[in-house]
């Protein structure tokens, strides 16, 4: 983007970011709550899973495949596929985090698509604070709202009645447009977006994102 | 209510490993020179994929619905040069209130 290095920023400044998505995270947490609750999976179960495996939509997944009379397996296979994008994810921030293996591993953990996308600085660059700060803060609201959700979500509402799904693709454009301001990262933008849309129909969820990431092959050196 | 346990206890179990193989991997080290070029053009291609399906997709289908409202207002708001939390409320609100008046 520039070439001054930004100023020093730090775990605050990526709770500070995450906070308006903290609320979309939470009602979208409290929503899963519910919906678990109503196919039988009581209290206990939404929210240890929203704490272990802290990752929306592949929760989604597993809850929609096994309500609608699916195999175990087939579940498990949605989810992890709607989460193989955190291999790469992860292998990009891999750098930024330094320390012994637990911690990095614990550091890991943290990754979200919202809180690596704060973490951004452009050309490849990750803040690791941004993440952490991000990480904390988006982790407390889905958990929270899904333990929300689980005992008393039937007075909170629709999220999508308050149209916080939209608010999702909105921060991820808001994060995207300063990332293109080179013609080659605005192609492999283009590109990636445009593999997504077409392979939707056609593809299991997750499977469209995954194949997305073939647009960054755009940045291969040529020896 | 079993299979919903082994259910969360596999996606759980899964979801760890993969997040942590790249930090694990070769965390706190610069990746090799050659695969700088295409990390740095990960995050446009991904996020940008985000965008597109998160505002088009439903399922195994594309759907043209009041998403797409917001991500218009949305883009108006980052034109104008808005803080985050700015275009965030105003997809929001611009898709809620599309729900309510048609």
């Amino acid at each position: 983007m520039d070439a001054s290095p930004p100023a020093e920023r730090r775990r605050r400044d990526g709770v500070r970011a995450a906070a308006p998505l903290a609320v979309a995270v939470a009602a979208f947490g409290v929503s899963f709550g519910l919906l678990a609750r109503a196919e039988g999976w009581g209290w206990a179960a939404p929210i240890v899973m929203s704490a272990t495996t802290f990752a929306g939509s592949a929760q989604f997944a597993t809850l929609s495949v096994l309500g609608g009379g699916g195999t175990v397996a087939a579940a498990i296979t949605s989810a992890l596929l709607l989460n193989a994008r955190y291999g790469p994810i992860g292998a990009t921030v891999a750098p930024y985090l330094t320390g012994p293996s637990w911690s990095r591993f614990l550091h890991a953990q943290l990754v979200v698509d919202e809180s690596w996308a704060i973490a951004a600085e452009g050309h490849g660059r990750y803040n690791p604070r941004m993440l952490i700060g991000a990480g904390l803060t988006l982790y407390a609201a889905w958990v929270g709202g899904t333990a929300l959700g689980a005992f008393f979500g039937e007075v909170l509402g629709d999220p999508e009645t308050l149209g916080l799904d939209a608010a999702f693709p909105a921060l991820f454009l808001a994060l995207v447009v300063p990332q293109v301001r080179e013609r080659r990262a605005l192609a492999a933008a283009l590109l990636g977006a445009a593999i997504a849309v077409a392979l939707v129909p056609l593809v299991p969820a997750g499977v469209p994102i995954i194949a997305a990431t073939a647009a960054c092959l755009l940045g291969v050196r040529r020896a | 209510m079993n299979d919903a346990w082994l259910g969360i206890a596999a996606v759980g179990l899964g979801t760890v490993a993969i997040k942590a193989l790249g930090p694990i991997a070769f965390g706190g080290r610069p990746l090799p020179e050659r695969l700088t070029g295409v990390v740095e053009l990960l995050a446009p291609a991904l996020l940008a994929a985000l965008v597109a399906v998160q505002a088009l997709g439903a399922e195994r289908a594309l759907v043209v619905d009041e998403r797409l409202i917001g991500l218009a207002a949305a883009s108006v708001a980052l034109w104008r040069k808005a803080p985050m939390l700015v275009v965030v409320v105003v997809a929001a609100a611009s898709t809620a209130l599309t729900r309510l008046l048609v």
